[in-house]
């Protein structure tokens, strides 16, 4: 022992001294290895066995056994370290000291047996901090591993050396984590952004450093690093609201998809910031509240109608955004995400919106206990301002004896909340049930409950009464005992006539032994001593002569009581008054005696008594206020309802404060996002075609006033700079809001390119319509980062936009669904509504002109996003893509179908008729879009005008028209190109042909192969594609082919014919390759095929896009099957 | 976020603990003890305890407290949810989630904690990967470790957790597909002392066990969607085609798994009427009285069927929580056995099947404390029971149908009605 404590001291010595330290450590018998490490080690165990309160007489055991271990982790086989490594996570689990194997454990970081070396890390994560010299002999091996090709080891290797909590490897970090952060994998990306707050929480010097990263990784589009940045952000910089702004809408957007951890954080960060970014939808809604009680279901947007027209406030559609896309997470499955859903809309929802929670709050009633807790915390919170929201809910609350007692209690608290004059017949009664109850404590709670009720609801104040003096005669002394403390309280409203309760409580006063319920008796009698002039005195009596037995805070009233009946009743009280008073002067309690003096001094007239007791007979017989029996939970919502803070009702650290409402909004522009991003790696791999040059020109041409488009891409920020085309009339009347101006200059543009102009509207109208197109226009702005879309979802998206309304929203496909069918129908709504007041019938047609107009913005906002032009894009988007094989580029198409298909009948086209076809070239409008042909031919004897593309549907969907033909004269015929972002999705492409005269509906259905762009590349890059799109992103299938079939060229012509794929040169004979990529998310796409024997092939086709996939495949297979 | 986490077993020790920064010294359960001595039941251990340095979240599952040890504000519900999925995934691995269990496995929880959670934020809860991580322990897998010196961890990288499916694993491969679905209702009443309805709902949930090859992609689609007003998904419902078209699109996680629960409360039953209720399938005729003065009490119960649809009410179990002062009783059951434990004075008896024709009942007397007084309320009555092939709710799936993969499955649709907190006041 001796020894052990020897080295404790060295240890503490410089490195040098330690190391003359080991000829001792010699004599503990520990074998002596060469290396330094294993020198350290043996002399780890003393240091700590002795710090350690493990003391001594375990010591013994511990180090054999770690000598056992040791010898198994030293050993070749791989499974003796397995077994050692096993127990010694054992051990840790248990909480016991394993530190002294350190060296022994990390020699095998590097070990080729995962499980291994999972264990390995677990130990280093946890003993690093203890051993930091030892520790870093680890690090090299993480620092390799954060270079290896898979992500998933990059990533393991990030968290673990994020883990080790030493301080000399901060700069290691620091560069890892930068790495990290611009990861191709978002997998690595998310592990970085936890590894921030590791560091944070290491180093906080590191914060400067560490924003960057996060600011760089806030603009990630990936779900997966969302929900763990914005962690990192809560944690770092909470107050840096100002990196959010740019991403606002993306994370708004993205917010369904993000893993339900991630919403949570999520959610409550946007509830902060939108604290402080919008001014507050409370505003004077008294008016609103009482028809507040919405369907579920109903449309938010025509709520915010009825405000606008009612008064002046506007609800910031980012505001809205934020309100909408959380709504449907009220479904999610996780409590915490629901919790935090109702949280944001008690802070953020006008009032009248904020009901939509109530239904899921109180289904989350049904989860675990501990859920049932903090959910009925925060309603008894809610229930105390509002009412009405859990009033129809009110049976949820009713209490069932296998409740835990602090359950019952909340839920007493929010029955009590409830409680009004319609409904309190049913909660007394339910009451009763729970008096009863064998939960004495709980019963308790209830007579408060009860008392509750009766000082706020004055109609039953006396039945109340009633009952509690009923009550009196229980035989549990806690009941009894509450019920006269709530019947004090009660008298004391209403004193007057209550006499014979007080009487038939001084009854009672004998039997009662709670020291509270006697204190409150002797209290009302010296209170009311004048009404029950008989009895009080008596009650004195009784008192003094038990006043010694007694505990304080009944003496103290004693003392009271008697002083009150000596000024009211001195003949009869005197000398008991005095008697009292002596007994109390001499009280061990020095509060006792302190008050008796008072008493003494203030009552019994004397000439040291100054003036005071004079006013004796007003000091202590003053009318005193009743008490406000008021709920525990009140004002508890100072607190962000669903936190730490809220539940504890103190300020837990690290608690971030709701701000207040702005008086006037920040800028709004702040949120637009004006440059498009250089999207993900894997982004659309563009070819610079050579032709995109006259793309730009023809774009300018097209919209005329290319400057008033640079003017919207710098934010549109100042008013007045937008007013400079035609509108002035119109914008004066619209001071609105910058975003206003944007969207008003916008459909002032589509007004002018579309030729038809709406005359009648009045000025007012093409307001209110700007206000509306505001939406969906701020929606596109955002659009590109919500790419990830479903393409099943899109297909439902298309559905319902078909379904709600035959007139065309501006939607736009993917997760904003309702919206879009709330602002159509919306629309609808307001263009009726607008049409009364202004006498004016408008016939159908005019609606459907209305939404025209209002709706053609779309194409320019989108064309907006990109303003770079297809070139610069191009050229941007080769630079981001460094990292991505240059091999792999757009290339010609293969082959080029001649079909072309009918869009419009010259029958139904009434002379005109239009053929189209897709002439697999890159759009040149934009790389998204796919180009298709149409050839328009006059076959009527008249000249045909005006030729141009009108209305559309989806909504959303973004056509680049070709410019309207002025005239096409008879049996002439005109080829023009347009391009169509088809969203790769199938689904047919809707618009309108618009002649002068008349107008047909067409559509575009293009086939799943001409979605795709053909790209080159090596075969090397093949594989190396295909090797990241396994698993559920490959499809394949099997079919017989004919013989002759079995060579290279029929192979790539009925492939080539299906689909606009480039092939790739194969190694083999038997195995061709064909690669693609998608044309609006440039999702690579990549087709085998396999001949075998027996005339069967393989088809397999690999690609994100798992639905084009089993698509394509379908195709295939038919095709190669018949060719 | 979650800073550690102790395994406290109901004797008070703890026997596991695991740590996600810097280590925090076990004494921080010192206040978590002192609770738990306070409070007179196990549940009745506040979830949330503040310390001077740390906040302590808990929940009791299993007899064991899972305390979770907090440094700074964080939502108390993130904390208690991922609690509840820990033991939920120890459950789903190890069949029980016991201390002799965990004590086992250990090994395997550490395994399962260190990817659940980094740096105190979860990481992987989704099951589907977790096994693709872990591989839960079987017997087999046990002995051909120990024997080969393999191991239990995947070898393979999982792909859920990068791909846009994050909750199905890859490469799932059955030789029979299939996809069974249980359509489960509980409910929930309180019935009063005559006999009538106080309140009561219906709390479903859709299970699934689905064991289908490859990526399918289901769609099922009820009758009556319109009972499903208010409901929770698993999320890999597409949300949105519900919105629209109330019928349920998904791809599914493998194995196991809740599609969705849902509430039906006596509202949305009959929207006209709101006080009209949700149809009790039993009822209990009783007469418990104790007089004064007297050191017995009598002791009358019957059960009988009402509204069950037909089908027959089963394994019916009736328990009380009789007063204190009953020292014992005796009683007659004309079906099924009968228990009283003196201690905990809970009366539980196990009546199995209720024949309409007899009637089950139990008689009997009770015998109190002398010169006890009257206990001033009759106990409540907890039922429970089970009625198989039919949903008290009347939701009925209408049909299920695969798209994505060419095999035909086979499918399977069973409902079932059960009690859940069904309590008779006396």
């Amino acid at each position: 022992m001796n020894g052990h404590r020897g080295f404790s001291v060295l240890r503490s010595e410089a490195v040098g001294a330690v190391r003359t330290a080991l000829v001792s450590a010699e004599n503990l018998q520990l074998t002596l290895k060469t290396e330094l490490s294993q020198e350290e080690q043996h002399l780890k165990p003393h240091t700590h066995t002795n710090g350690g309160p493990d003391e001594t007489h375990t010591k013994g055991y511990c180090t054999e056994v770690n000598d056992d271990l040791k010898e198994m982790l030293e050993s070749n086989k791989e499974s003796l370290k397995l077994e050692a490594m096993k127990r010694i996570v054992g051990l840790i689990a248990k909480g016991k000291n394993a530190s002294e194997l350190f060296p022994a454990v990390v020699k095998n970081v590097a070990s080729k047996n995962t499980e291994l070396k999972k264990l390995v890390y677990v130990y280093l994560v946890r003993y690093a901090e203890e051993q930091q010299d030892l520790a870093l002999l680890s690090i090299s091996t993480f620092q390799r591993a954060l270079k290896d090709p898979n992500q998933l080891i990059r990533a393991s290797a990030l968290r673990v050396l994020s883990s080790i909590r030493v301080l000399i490897i901060v700069p290691i970090m620091m560069l890892a984590i930068k790495e990290a952060a611009s990861d191709m994998s978002p997998y690595v990306r998310k592990t970085s952004a936890h590894a921030i707050q590791k560091l944070y929480s290491l180093d906080p010097d590191q914060k400067e450093h560490l924003i960057e990263v996060i600011e760089k990784l806030l603009k990630d589009k990936s779900t997966l690093v969302a929900g763990s940045v914005v962690m990192a952000f809560e944690e770092v910089c909470p107050d840096r609201i100002d990196l959010i702004h740019k991403n606002y809408r993306k994370l708004c957007n993205l917010l369904v998809d993000v893993e339900e951890w991630g919403q949570v954080v999520i959610i409550s960060m946007l509830t902060r910031y939108a604290r402080t970014q919008f001014t507050s939808p409370w505003k004077e809604d008294s008016v609103f509240d009482e028809h507040s009680v919405r369907a579920f279901y109903e449309s938010d947007e025509e709520k915010t109608r009825d405000e606008t027209e009612a008064k002046a406030y506007v609800m910031d559609p980012d505001h809205r955004l934020l309100l909408r896309n959380t709504k449907p997470l009220l479904q999610s499955r996780n409590t915490a995400v629901v919790m935090s859903v109702a949280q944001l809309y008690w802070h953020l929802a006008p009032k009248n919106e904020v009901s939509i929670v109530t239904k899921s709050l109180v289904r989350l009633l049904r989860s675990h206990r501990e859920v049932q807790y903090i959910v009925l915390q925060n309603i008894a919170t809610m229930s105390i301002q509002r009412k009405g929201m859990f009033e129809p809910y009110m049976k949820s609350f009713y209490v069932r004896s296998t409740d835990a007692t602090h359950i019952k209690s909340l839920k007493l608290e929010i029955l009590t909340n409830l409680a009004n004059e319609a409904n309190i017949s049913t909660i007394l009664r339910e009451f009763q049930t729970y008096v009863k109850s064998q939960d004495k404590q709980f019963a308790a709670g209830t007579i408060q409950a009860i008392g509750r009720c009766a000082t706020n609801i004055s109609e039953v104040t006396d039945t109340c009464l009633n009952g509690l003096v009923l009550l009196l005669s229980n035989r549990d002394e806690t009941v009894v005992a509450e019920s006269v403390v709530v019947i004090k309280k009660l008298l004391q409203t209403q004193p007057t006539q209550h006499s014979d309760i007080i009487k038939h409580m001084a009854k009672l006063f004998d039997n009662i032994t709670v020291p509270m319920a006697r204190a409150s008796i002797l209290w009302l009698m010296g209170e009311y001593c004048e009404r029950v002039p008989k009895i009080a005195p008596d009650v004195l009596r009784k008192m003094a002569k038990s006043f010694t037995s007694e505990e304080d805070i009944v003496k103290l009233q004693t003392v009271n009581l008697a002083a009150k009946l000596y000024l009211t009743n001195s003949k009869q009280t005197k000398l008991l008054t005095q008697y009292i008073l002596n007994l109390g002067k001499y009280d061990q309690n020095y509060d006792i005696r302190d008050r008796t003096r008072f008493i003494r001094q203030l009552i019994v007239p004397n000439d040291k008594s100054g003036a005071l007791s004079k006013y004796a007979h007003r000091i202590l017989l003053a009318p005193k206020p009743a008490p406000v029996i008021q709920s525990a939970y009140k004002d508890r919502d100072r607190y962000q309802l669903g936190t730490l803070s809220h539940t504890i009702n103190t300020k837990a650290s690290g608690y971030l404060e709701l701000s207040d409402w702005p008086a006037v909004a920040p800028d709004q522009s702040v949120r637009n996002v004006e440059v498009i991003e250089p999207v993900k790696e894997w982004a659309p791999s563009l070819g610079k075609t050579g032709k995109s040059k006259p793309a730009k020109s023809s774009d300018d041409k097209f919209y005329s006033d290319s400057g008033e488009e640079e003017e919207e891409e710098e934010g549109s920020g100042s008013s007045s700079s937008d007013d400079s085309s035609s509108s002035s009339e119109e914008s004066g009347s619209d001071a609105e809001s910058s975003v206003e101006k944007n969207s008003s200059q916008s459909s002032e543009e589509s007004d002018k390119s579309s030729s038809q102009s709406e005359k009648s509207s009045s000025e007012s109208d093409t307001e209110k319509k700007k206000r509306k197109t505001k939406k969906p226009l701020q929606k596109k702005t955002v659009k590109p980062t919500a790419k990830d879309s479903d393409s099943d979802e899109n297909r439902n998206v298309a559905k319902e936009a078909r379904s709600s309304s035959a007139e065309e929203s501006s939607s736009d496909s993917e997760s904003d669904s309702d919206t879009d069918a709330d602002s159509g129908t919306e629309h609808k709504k307001k263009t009726k509504s607008k049409a009364k007041p202004k006498v004016e019938v408008k016939s159908n047609e005019e609606v459907s002109l209305l939404n025209l107009d209002d709706f053609t913005p779309a194409p320019v906002t989108q064309l907006k996003s990109s303003v770079l032009s297809p070139s610069l894009l191009g050229d941007l988007e080769g630079l981001c893509l460094s990292n991505v094989s240059s091999t792999i580029q757009v290339s010609g198409p293969a082959f080029v179908p001649e079909k072309s298909h009918d869009l419009l009948h010259r029958m139904t086209g009434k002379g005109l008729s239009a053929q189209y076809q897709f002439p697999r070239q890159p759009c040149l409008y934009q790389p998204t879009m796919v180009s298709v042909q149409i050839s328009l031919t006059n076959t009527s004897d008249h000249p045909l005008e005006q030729i141009h593309i009108g209305d559309r549907s989806p909504t959303g969907l973004n056509i680049h028209c070709f410019n309207t033909i002025e005239c096409l004269e008879p049996e002439a015929s005109v080829t023009v190109s347009m391009g169509i972002d088809f969203n790769d999705s199938t689904q047919a492409a809707n618009f309108q042909l618009c002649t002068k005269e008349d107008h047909f509906s067409v559509s575009i259905q293009p086939a799943v192969g001409e979605l795709f762009l053909p790209i080159t590349m090596t075969e090397l890059d093949f594989h190396k594609e295909q090797g990241k799109l396994l698993g559920m992103n490959e499809s394949s299938a099997t079919i017989t082919m004919a013989a002759e079939n079995m060579t290279s060229q029929p192979i790539s012509r009925p492939v080539a014919t299906v689909a606009n794929l480039g092939v790739v040169p194969s190694g083999q004979d038997n195995v061709h390759r064909f690669a693609g990529k998608t044309a609006s998310s440039g999702a690579v796409v990549l087709v085998t095929v396999e001949l075998r024997e027996l005339s069967t092939a393989l088809i397999t086709i690999n690609t994100e896009k798992s639905v084009m996939g089993s698509m394509l495949l379908r195709d295939l297979k038919q095709a190669l099957a018949q060719a | 976020m979650i800073h550690s986490l102790f395994l406290v077993n109901s004797s008070g020790d703890i026997f596991l603990e695991k740590h996600w920064k810097s280590v925090v010294s076990r004494s921080v359960c010192d206040y978590f003890f002192e609770a738990q001595e306070r409070a007179s039941e196990p549940e009745n251990v506040p979830p949330v305890i503040p310390t001077p340095h740390h906040y302590l979240i808990s929940v009791l599952r299993h007899s064991i407290y899972f305390v979770a040890v907090i440094q700074s504000e964080v939502p108390p519900l993130f904390v208690i949810e991922f609690l509840h999925r820990v033991v939920d995934t120890f459950q789903d691995y190890f069949g029980v989630c016991t201390e002799a269990a965990i004590k086992d496995n250990v090994v395997v929880v550490y395994e399962l904690l260190e990817e659940m959670l980094d740096n105190g934020f979860p990481l992987a809860t989704e099951s589907n990967i977790l096994k693709e991580l872990i591989k839960p322990p079987t017997i087999l897998r046990t002995v051909v470790n120990t024997i080969t010196g393999s191991t239990n961890v995947g070898e393979q990288l999982p792909t859920g957790q990068l791909s846009v499916v994050p909750w199905r694993r890859t490469g799932v491969k059955y030789t029979n597909n299939e996809a069974y679905f249980d359509v489960v209702e509980e409910i929930d009443a309180i019935i009063d002392k005559s006999g009538s309805t106080i309140t009561a709902e219906i709390q479903g949930v859709i299970d699934a066990c689905v064991k289908l090859t490859g990526m399918p992609d289901l769609t099922l689609s009820f009758m009556n969607p319109r009972l499903l007003d208010d409901v929770s998904f698993h999320p890999c419902v597409r949300f949105k085609r519900w919105e629209a078209e109330r019928i349920l699109s998904f791809i599914p996680p493998d194995g196991n798994f809740r599609l969705l629960s849902y509430h039906v409360s006596s509202q949305n039953l009959h929207p006209l009427r709101s006080t009209s209720l949700v149809a009790i399938p039993v009822y209990v005729k009783h007469n418990i009285t104790f007089r004064e003065g007297s050191s017995q009490g009598r002791f009358e119960l019957t059960l009988g069927p009402k509204q069950t649809m037909g089908k027959g009410v089963e394994a019916v179990l009736v328990s009380s929580q009789l007063p204190r002062g009953v020292l014992n009783t005796n009683l007659n059951p004309t079906q099924g056995t009968y228990t009283f434990d003196p201690v905990t004075k809970l009366l539980s008896w196990d009546v199995g099947k209720i024949n309409p024709q007899k009637l089950p009942s139990l008689k009997g007397s009770m015998s109190l404390q002398a010169g006890a007084s009257k206990p001033d309320e009759n106990p409540t009555i907890n039922i429970q029971f089970k009625i198989q092939q039919s949903a008290l709710s009347g939701l009925k799936v209408n049909r299920l149908d695969m798209y994505g993969e060419k095999y035909k499955p086979f499918k399977g649709i069973k409902y079932m009605t059960k009690a859940g907190k069904f309590q008779v006041r006396t």
